[in-house]
């Protein structure tokens, strides 16, 4: 069997964030593997640990940079990579048109992605590329269990927990609280210089949304900053909570 | 125009709180608005709507949509979308909802919105702002696809109520046994008595200041006075003093309750993302330079297990 884990290069999450001409300033800004996207390729790596898999392939679609975001889970220790040369401006429908088509070639009997993406929010294309593909999908799963051609997933829940079984092969998004990613050691990092990455321009696909513009968020003005004895603070603490938020106790 | 839809959230009869702000924010727009409610046996519900102003409702029963499976939900939507032709259709930004909504746009070949917090339509178009980067920007897009889809994210729209007629249509039932193809096993409820973190009125969230266990304790004392929700930052969830479903912050929920009360939480730009845009925010702690005084209404500059007991007496007073 053979899993094949979509990643996406995002800001990391500690990045400021500030335009730059109407636009999303990039400059400086550290880049990483998508926190939820991290999360499934370690799971399929585990996936292939425990040999339920025999191969783990990592995709990615986005610019030159987004080597990047490969080379380090191939460092983790999955085994070959996959980069779709596309504008980083295409959106959800586009980027699960790209993904699919590479993910059709592939023929893999897992597909893995993180649930969501920490730059845009989406969560959006895992589903959309399952659909793509005709197959069944499950988002935000905390556990999973592969055997006899089903995968049996525990899923964070509206409310509770879930667990839902697909018939494989399937789409299924992680949630963070999965596992715990490893970091690449010193030998994962040598070996992934050495393991095969193939590139290809991404399939042509429209976007479907526009983006009209962006802003930021109306800046917050520090309040009201009481130093004092606690419980001196606390009164005063409780006095705006009931006049000025008008709880109710 | 045909109108605005509004995708129900229930279990068991319960219905979210985000499926009447929803139902407020399309009712403001003006067009026709619906609410479209799924389940083994959901008409009885259909006056509930109507208090929000859903001028029809659309109750989709069957035993193929006792429990939310996408395959089922999908094809059936697909099929009364068809023959219905709504100009927009609103799912809540919930896993339900996004799950949904992005299978439906795939399936249609169109644009979708996900995690809306404004929303202007018109006739085959929707302009809605989203937040990005976990709220740390803002994303003004436009989805002229038909019809115009999008996800809304909860606490953002206010609640009016506004009779509507609430007249019940029964689609014809398009989907069948054959749609499932996710075969849910079990669900567990979350079981606590405190709401939902991403529904409540206030938030109480608790971080590296508490120190353990103690003092997440003082927290959740708070949380139950005031009918709270108990969240965390990263520290107290990576210290396994709370679970990861109540992270508040860029890889976890975002919230924008009423209050937000933020206990030794210094305000790392991965939590300030997930809860700064609360109407009121109060924070509590130790140092002054802690960049959660920032962006509070109300700051303190005490120790939480000094300031949270006399807290607690002071609001039952």
């Amino acid at each position: 069997m053979k899993v094949l884990v979509c990643v996406k290069q995002t800001f990391d999450t500690e990045a400021k964030i500030e335009l730059k001409d109407g636009k999303i300033a990039d400059a400086g800004i550290n880049l990483i593997i998508n926190p939820y996207d991290e999360v499934a390729v370690e799971g399929g790596i585990q996936l292939k640990e425990k040999k339920v898999v025999d191969e783990v392939v990592v995709l990615s679609a986005g610019s030159d940079k987004a080597m990047d975001a490969i080379r380090t889970a191939l460092a983790m220790g999955a085994d070959r990579g996959i980069l779709i040369k596309q504008d980083t401006g295409a959106d959800e429908y586009a980027r699960a048109i790209a993904l699919a088509a590479a993910i059709k070639e592939e023929n893999p009997d897992i597909i893995l992605a993180g649930h969501v993406a920490a730059d845009d929010g989406s969560s959006q294309v895992p589903t959309r590329i399952a659909e793509i593909l005709g197959l069944p999908h499950i988002n935000v799963i905390t556990e999973i269990e592969v055997a006899d051609g089903k995968a049996t997933c525990t899923c964070e829940a509206d409310g509770g927990t879930l667990v839902a079984e697909v018939v494989l092969p399937a789409v299924i998004s992680s949630q963070v609280s999965w596992n715990e990613p490893r970091y690449p050691s010193m030998k994962g990092i040598m070996q992934a210089k050495k393991k095969p990455v193939t590139t290809a321009d991404a399939a042509a696909a429209d976007n479907k949304v526009t983006i009209i513009e962006f802003a930021m968020p109306p800046a917050k003005q520090a309040g009201i900053k009481v130093e004092d004895d606690p419980e001196v603070c606390a009164a005063k603490l409780a006095d705006w909570m009931k006049n000025t938020v008008k709880i109710e106790v | 125009m045909a109108g605005t839809w509004v995708i129900v959230e229930q279990r068991d009869g319960n219905i979210r709180k985000v499926t009447y702000e929803m139902l407020s924010e399309a009712k403001k727009i003006g067009d026709e608005v619906s609410a479209v409610v799924f389940g083994k046996s959901v008409e009885g519900l259909a006056s509930e709507f109507a208090k929000y102003g859903a001028d029809k409702v659309y109750a989709v029963e069957g035993d193929v949509f006792a429990e939310y499976n996408t395959g089922a939900y999908v094809a059936q939507l697909a099929a009364m979308i068809a023959e219905y032709s709504p100009n927009a259709v609103l799912f809540a930004h919930t896993f339900n909802g996004r799950d949904f909504a992005s299978r439906m746009a795939q399936k249609l070949e169109a644009g979708l919105a996900t995690d809306a917090i404004a929303v202007e339509l018109s006739a085959g178009k929707g302009v809605f702002t989203r937040a990005i980067y976990a709220g740390k920007a803002l994303a003004k897009v436009e989805v002229a696809t038909n019809p115009v889809m999008a996800t809304i994210r909860a606490g953002v729209m206010e609640v009016v109520e506004s009779a509507g007629a609430g007249a019940v249509v029964k689609p014809a039932i398009a989907a069948t046994a054959a749609d499932v193809y996710q075969n849910i096993k079990s669900f567990v409820p979350t079981v606590s008595a405190r709401p939902d973190l991403t529904e409540a009125e206030t938030v109480v969230s608790g971080g590296r200041g508490c120190k353990g266990p103690d003092g997440i304790k003082l927290v959740e004392t708070l949380a139950d006075l005031l009918g709270a929700a108990v969240g965390g930052s990263r520290a107290s969830i990576d210290s396994g003093w709370l679970g990861h479903e109540l992270q508040v912050g860029q890889t976890g929920k975002v919230v924008c309750p009423n209050l937000y009360i933020a206990a030794g939480i210094s305000g790392a730009i991965q939590h300030l993302a997930g809860m700064s845009s609360s109407k009121f925010i109060a924070a509590i702690n130790t140092d002054p330079e802690a960049p959660i005084f920032n962006v509070s209404d109300f700051g303190v500059v005490a120790d939480l297990f000094k300031v949270i007991p006399t807290l607690v007496t002071e609001l039952k007073k």
